[in-house]
């Protein structure tokens, strides 16, 4: 034997071994799909889902939702909701410590709000790393569903499948939803009261979506089990977090203009402001106003101000005292289920 | 070479060959898919032998089931057998129809034993340990929801452990599930009493309540089981066909604002208080679990019957301290009572939770008018007896046979009516010794002599002083063995109880004699007695008897050693060296 026909064969017999390291590796890197349980999968996620407490009480409405860690320094992503409209929300982390959470911000479009509690290197989702879905996809939804879970015990989790990704608008008419963006629909039961704010993970407790809140089909009065993609609301998450979507705050360097805008001068009359967080829904608009030309309408509730989150009526006249009486009023008002933008200028002197 | 060549090339082929069918079937399936498919059938086809819809006799309503022994004891729920009555009717999956009884109730527990008849080799369910068991796990229930099963055949719902260990507060007046299973798995009405399973086909916990609140009567993702670990801790008392109860410690924690479970409150005549534990003490462990959480202290405490004791572990300025404490009773006797008749009679004749399909008007069930009273089959009339406080009292009568025929293996005593004269002496040096007669007893120590007189209230006689009654309590104990506990007062089989310093459950019988009540614990593998307690009084510790060293007296095995305890302590430990049992008649 030569040495370089010994050469060859050793060649050939790494060759040989390479193919067939690679086959095992495929099929190691195979779905297994026939998973035992989700137990290991189920234990990594649970540190990173919160239990969200807030307003609620009359006609059946849950003070209580879901939300999950999307920061080690303690960012909470939820869904906006009627729960967040006081200022004593509490967050229970998963080891049952219990915090107050403040509204970061909220971007009512993708029903969406971050909350920051004082807490650090905590075990969180990173947006950047969450995946896609498409019909067929196994998933895990992580919620606090009828509020199960108290203190220090594990959040309820549910399986099942992505039935179809498709937009919420398709169904308009039959579900009131505020979002009409694109949507995963599940097989699973997963949006029950207080589930809305959950995390939705493919199997491997990937991050996919946030469970949405419950929407109710009213021609035959049966749910809607749904959650939004994390790239839907990724951008919203973002600009919350930097600051946008954020109510005006005491900022020492701003300076108000002596002459600001107000709600007289636009003829807008909000309901009276006696909450700590009273939503502002105009009570009635003053006939010729610079409102009622914009069409503005009693009931409305104001979202946005110039891409300011309006928060409450109080958050709202801060906002507007920073606006000079001469500038655009560029308004994001919720009607009913739908979200109309109209821009408005006070009257001339 | 060549040679060398064609060996390469063979082995390339083969493993280029090989390596992808041994991971893909035909049609591009996973192998491991269509493995974990295949033992996840064969799982099923296990499990559903097991599974059992149970019917009223008039063959509606019910709910579902699961045998759990060849003899054909099988568990459901209370509130599946309470409409249905003392007999039923059980399909199982080999389409035939069994003939069934009430055997033992845990109503709080929403638990049911009954019996099956007409085979001695039903195909019972495997147990599992219900503690291992995590969220994520995949999980089936398999029962009748909706009552489809015209064929028998049962349906399977598959899915994943949602939760463990969740507390779910009581509906209604009474039924409370505590430290259950919470599972995506659909459970819907008639899926009731019936069987979850893990995945491996083992029986992990009965399934009986979801949280449905506005969107109707039909799963929304929901459903919780009770554990069978907690069924497990009832059995012997279900089988003792009695009407079992909870228990309470006597004390309830809240938890402070520091975050730790502290008692909050406590009974001074709680045996937790006659232990030690005391207002504000810190609940570090109870029954062997960490305690985090109001709800995790109520878990520990949902698991256990009445009058079992459980360790608890406190913290006190600092100090770290056990305790054993004997569990109270949650309901009054006759409020158990009360509450389980009240129920059947209000519920009588109508079938039952299933009684709404989906999408159905919520109406009023289609029931005949008024309670019909159902035919029982002759044969099966022996198997039920009526009496208060008990679900059937046929099943404690054999019971109670079972262990005194067990106990009488060692040796009939009942010839033996004479004075027994026992001589022997302390761990401490002290000489004992003890005249046990009919009519009266007496018992000699170095600081004295005691007596016991029947007639005179025995509660009153609780000599050797600080023993707690250790003459009365061996006075009965003479008596018992002679005559039999049902000829010297009330008795009845309790079920099962762990034992101080013993490992396992043990039989329990308890007899009433004059006003204290002596509760017997006997060891199931031998029938032999292992320990008498006697209670003189609510509110006061028992003397407590612990038999050992059994050894041949006149042909009878016989303790030679006794532990006595009172109370936190140890009374006396005897060595007998001299055991003389009369056969002669009565003396004066």
């Amino acid at each position: 034997m030569s040495c370089q026909t010994r050469q060859f064969n050793k060649l050939r017999w790494t060759t040989c071994l390479l193919v067939v390291f690679t086959l095992v590796g495929q099929i190691a890197a195979q779905p297994a799909g026939g998973e035992t349980t989700f137990a290991p999968v189920v234990r990594r996620v649970q540190p990173r889902i919160v239990k969200i407490y807030g307003a609620g009480g009359p006609r059946g409405l849950e003070a209580y939702q879901s939300g999950f860690v999307i920061s080690s320094e303690g960012h909470i992503l939820t869904v906006w909701s009627y729960v967040l409209d006081t200022n004593f929300v509490t967050a229970v982390l998963d080891d049952g410590r219990r915090f107050k959470a403040e509204l970061v911000g909220a971007d009512p479009r993708v029903e969406i709000a971050v909350l920051k509690i004082e807490a650090e290197d905590l075990q969180h989702f990173n947006l950047d790393d969450a995946v896609e879905l498409s019909a067929g996809s196994r998933i895990l939804a992580f919620s606090n569903l009828f509020n199960v879970a108290v203190g220090d015990e594990a959040a309820s989790v549910l399986h099942g499948n992505v039935a179809g990704r498709t937009r919420l608008a398709a169904r308009r008419g039959a579900f009131d939803s505020a979002y009409d963006g694109p949507a995963y629909v599940l097989d699973a039961m997963t949006n029950n009261p207080g589930a809305g704010g959950g995390a939705l993970t493919d199997r491997r407790g990937q991050l996919a979506g946030i469970i949405g809140k419950e929407l109710r089909n009213q021609l035959d009065n049966t749910w809607l089990n749904y959650a939004i993609p994390i790239s839907e609301v990724q951008l919203s998450v973002e600009q919350i977090i930097s600051g946008q979507l954020q109510p005006r705050t005491d900022d020492p360097d701003l300076r108000k203009p002596e002459a600001p805008i107000t709600l007289a001068l636009l003829g807008i009359i909000l309901v009276p402001d006696i909450l700590a967080k009273t939503p502002p829904y105009i009570d009635s608009v003053a006939s010729g106003s610079p409102a009622e030309e914009a069409g503005l309408q009693r009931d409305d509730m104001i979202l946005f101000v110039n891409d300011r989150l309006a928060g409450s009526a109080s958050d709202l006249k801060e906002t507007l005292s920073f606006i000079d009486r001469i500038d655009e009023v560029r308004l994001l008002v919720q009607r009913g289920r739908t979200l109309v933008e109209t821009s408005l200028f006070a009257p001339d002197e | 070479m060549k040679r060398l060549n064609v060996r390469f090339e063979f082995f390339l082929a083969v493993i280029l060959l090989v390596i992808p069918t041994m991971a893909w079937s035909d049609d591009g399936v996973p192998e491991a898919v269509l493995e974990a498919q295949r033992l996840r059938t064969e799982a099923i086809a296990r499990a559903v032998k097991s599974a059992i819809s149970v019917y009223s006799a008039d063959g509606k309503g019910g709910g579902s089931g699961v045998v759990i022994s060849a003899d054909g004891y099988a568990l459901s729920n209370f509130h599946v057998t309470s409409p249905v009555g003392d007999y039923m009717q059980c399909s199982m999956s080999d389409g035939r129809l069994y003939d069934a009884v009430i055997v033992g109730l845990d109503p709080t527990g929403d638990v049911a034993l009954i019996k099956l008849f007409g085979r001695d080799d039903f195909p019972p369910a495997v147990m599992a340990d219900s503690d291992e068991v995590q969220a994520g796990d995949w999980c089936f229930a398999v029962g009748n929801p909706f009552l489809l099963a015209t064929d028998f055949q049962p349906t399977v719902t598959y899915g994943i452990v949602s939760g463990v260990h969740r507390f779910q507060f009581p509906a209604g007046t009474i039924l409370e599930y505590a430290d259950c299973i919470q599972t995506d798995a659909s459970i819907n009405p008639g899926n009731s009493g019936g069987p979850l399973f893990n995945a491996d086909g083992q029986l992990i916990g009965i399934n009986g309540r979801g949280s449905f609140e506005k969107r109707g009567r039909v799963n929304v993702g929901l459903g919780y089981a009770i554990s069978i670990n907690q069924i497990k801790n009832f059995m012997g008392h279900l089988r003792s066909g009695r009407i079992v109860d909870h228990a309470t410690l006597g004390a309830t924690v809240a938890v402070d604002p520091d975050g730790r479970v502290v008692v909050s409150n406590i009974l001074e005549t709680s045996d937790a208080y006659r232990r030690g534990l005391r207002y504000g003490d810190e609940v570090l462990r109870f029954g062997g679990r960490k305690i985090r959480s109001v709800n995790g202290f109520k878990n520990v405490l949902g698991i256990y019957p009445r009058g079992w004791r459980v360790p608890l572990t406190c913290l006190r300025d600092g100090e770290k301290y056990e305790l054993l404490v004997r569990l109270a009773g949650v309901h009054a006797r006759e409020k158990l009572i009360e509450l389980v008749q009240k129920k059947t009679r209000k519920r009588t004749g109508r079938p039952m939770p299933p009684d709404k399909r989906p999408g159905a008007p919520d109406k009023k069930p289609l029931t005949p008018k008024g309670p019909k009273t159902p035919v029982i089959p002759d044969a099966l009339t022996k198997f039920i007896k009526k009496k208060a406080g008990y679900a059937n009292y046929y099943f404690n009568q054999q019971s109670l046979q079972r262990v005194w025929n067990g106990c009488r293996t060692g040796g009939d005593f009942s010839k033996f009516t004479g004075i027994w004269n026992l001589t022997g002496q302390t761990t401490d040096a002290d000489e004992i010794s003890i005249q046990l007669g009919h009519g009266n007893s007496a018992v000699t120590v170095p600081e004295g002599r005691s007596t016991v007189v029947m007639g005179t209230d025995f509660s009153e006689q609780l000599g050797p002083a600080g023993s707690g009654g250790l003459l009365a309590a061996l006075h009965i104990w003479r008596r018992v063995l002679i005559e039999g506990p049902s000829k010297i007062g009330d008795a009845y089989y309790l079920g099962t109880q762990p034992l101080r310093g013993h490992d396992g459950l043990f039989d329990v019988v308890v007899v009433t004699f004059d006003v204290v009540e002596v509760q017997m614990s006997f060891d199931p593998a031998s029938g032999r007695l292992v320990a008498l307690e006697m209670f003189s009084e609510l509110g006061e510790d028992p003397c407590e008897i612990y038999f050992g060293d059994y050894r041949d007296v006149a042909g009878l095995q016989f303790p030679h050693r006794m532990l006595v305890r009172h109370g936190d302590g140890i009374f006396a430990e005897i060595e007998f060296v001299d055991i003389e049992l009369a056969i002669a008649k009565e003396e004066t």
